[in-house]
């Protein structure tokens, strides 16, 4: 139960900030075209 | 009825309900933490609303009656400025009451900044909204930021570099998923005839207040004299990490809060100065090779050295210890800001983008290894205090640092200096800041055993 809650945790915040990761790395390309 | 449900639900927000029962994860704390920095690194995105509002009446042009982008800049500066006032002074409170109630509250004002600045922009009234994300948010953005750090630090006595750092990331992070966002909601509540500004601003306060308040759900203080399994505290202390602990008020009269004080200021204000200036500098130094465009993605790829810097720097001060990590940031600062000219004479646009991305993510890193390095110095007791004290050095550095660039930038055009080369004195005058941080964290000792609290005070 204590991993559940722990994975569902991490996934609340890793899944937003890995978006707007992605997000900002793909502006950024334009750096390189 | 009524008062008993208050009743239960003031007790709940009480530090003594958010004691972690036995099996309780520790690393269920960070994303706690992050789930507030990633809500109010927000602000570093603010910019993305600027233009938008300053076309509400004109939709596609500015009109007479519209806001000027002088006025709407005040905004954000409002906010920092009431970060630091709330971090200050909310520090003490936050010592008392525990982090989960500092979370409510954070999201209250934080949330609730920006349904009254929905208000403000459906009324048309910028003081409304200076009032709502300014004062209110910016209220929000100071207990928020404060808030997890002191749990985080007693949770993980082993790494409180890194356990400080992933929350401090997320405040960086926070401008990649708001950023986007905020253009996707604009441009989903817009119409030929409105601006979706006050409908955005609507929905981020409630998503960022349930955002928020989870965090204050799943947060937890250790129980009294918790200590990670099978750690024990190394016989050898460093002589720059303290056992003791000093005091909130006797913290001030030390020496060592007012070096660590100008550390962080000078920093913060190298590092700020440069990066409001990112994108026209490129620009700059590189005509024709750097666009508009290129320059939006180079100030991106800043904010993700930024924040990848405050995880990295943070965890490695566990390893190199906080004032040779500082060292580090203050030397090689200097290296690195003294060659930005260079690379733009040599045209090297590689050399200047890693230079500047390192710079950036030594900036990143000095908010996030500073609150270790104040447990370092001070002590576990109020620590979350003193760095909310501390913090006031960031809003000094946010007015002193762009201040800075833009008038030496704008005195050397008026000396017929060309735009490409207007950059070259600011840089050096920020190396020189840098030099005299370097001497700052240099003089840094172990704080006078006077000040060190007495045992039964401790307890109490």
């Amino acid at each position: 139960m204590h991993s559940i809650k722990l994975t569902l945790a991490w996934l609340l915040v890793g899944i937003p900030l890995v978006w707007g990761f992605w997000m900002t790395l793909m502006s950024a390309a334009a750096l390189f075209q | 009825m009524a008062t008993t449900t208050a009743e239960g639900a003031a007790g709940w927000l009480d530090r003594s309900h958010t004691i972690a029962e036995p099996g309780f994860s520790r690393w269920m704390v960070p994303p706690a933490a992050l789930c507030i920095h990633l809500c109010i690194g927000q602000a570093y995105a603010f910019s993305v609303f600027n233009l938008p509002m300053s076309k509400l009446i004109g939709i596609t042009d500015s009109a007479p009656d519209d806001w000027k982008l002088t006025g709407l800049g005040w905004i954000f500066s409002i906010a920092i400025l009431f970060l630091g006032i709330a971090a200050a002074f909310g520090g003490g409170w936050l010592d008392r009451v525990g982090p989960r109630k500092a979370m409510v509250a954070a999201a209250c004002c934080f949330g609730g900044g920006f349904i009254v600045s929905a208000l403000g922009v459906y009324l048309h009234q910028l003081w409304i909204i200076y009032l709502g994300y300014g004062v209110l948010g910016g209220i929000g953005l100071g207990l928020g930021y404060i808030s997890p750090v002191k749990t985080l630090i007693t949770w993980f006595p082993d790494r409180p570099g890194m356990a400080t750092g992933m929350a401090i990331m997320g405040f960086g992070g926070g401008a990649f998923i708001a950023s986007p966002l905020s253009v996707y909601l604009m441009k989903l509540f817009s119409t030929p005839e409105h601006i979706g500004v006050a409908e955005t601003f609507v929905v981020l306060g409630v998503v960022y207040f349930i955002f928020m308040l989870i965090g204050a759900v799943i947060v937890r203080v250790p129980p009294e004299g918790w200590r990670p399994a099978g750690w024990v505290p190394p016989a050898t202390q460093n002589s720059m990490v303290t056992s003791a602990n000093v005091h909130l008020d006797d913290a001030l009269k030390t020496p060592q809060f007012w070096l660590l004080w100008g550390v962080l200021c000078l920093n913060v204000t190298a590092g700020i100065g440069v990066l409001g200036q990112a994108s026209a500098m490129s620009q700059e130094m590189f005509p024709g090779r750097i666009s508009a465009a290129a320059a939006a993605g180079f100030v991106g790829l800043l904010s993700i050295f930024n924040m990848l810097g405050r995880f990295f720097w943070a965890t490695t001060s566990d390893y190199i210890g906080r004032k040779m990590t500082y060292a580090v940031f203050f030397a090689l600062g200097v290296v690195l800001y003294a060659a930005v000219p260079w690379t733009g004479q040599s045209g090297s646009v590689f050399l200047f983008v890693l230079f500047y991305g390192v710079i950036l993510s030594m900036y990143g890193g000095g908010f996030a290894a500073i609150p270790a390095y104040l447990r370092d110095v001070f002590g576990v007791r109020y620590v979350g205090a003193i760095h909310g004290r501390l913090l006031t050095a960031w809003s000094v550095a946010g007015v002193l640092g762009p201040v800075l660039v833009n008038y030496i930038r704008q005195y050397q055009i008026d000396s017929g200096v060309a735009k490409a080369d207007a950059y070259t004195v600011t840089m050096y005058i920020m190396a020189g800041l840098l030099v005299v941080g370097f001497l700052l964290n240099l003089m840094m000792r172990p704080v006078n055993q006077r000040f060190h609290m007495k045992a039964e005070r401790a307890a109490a």
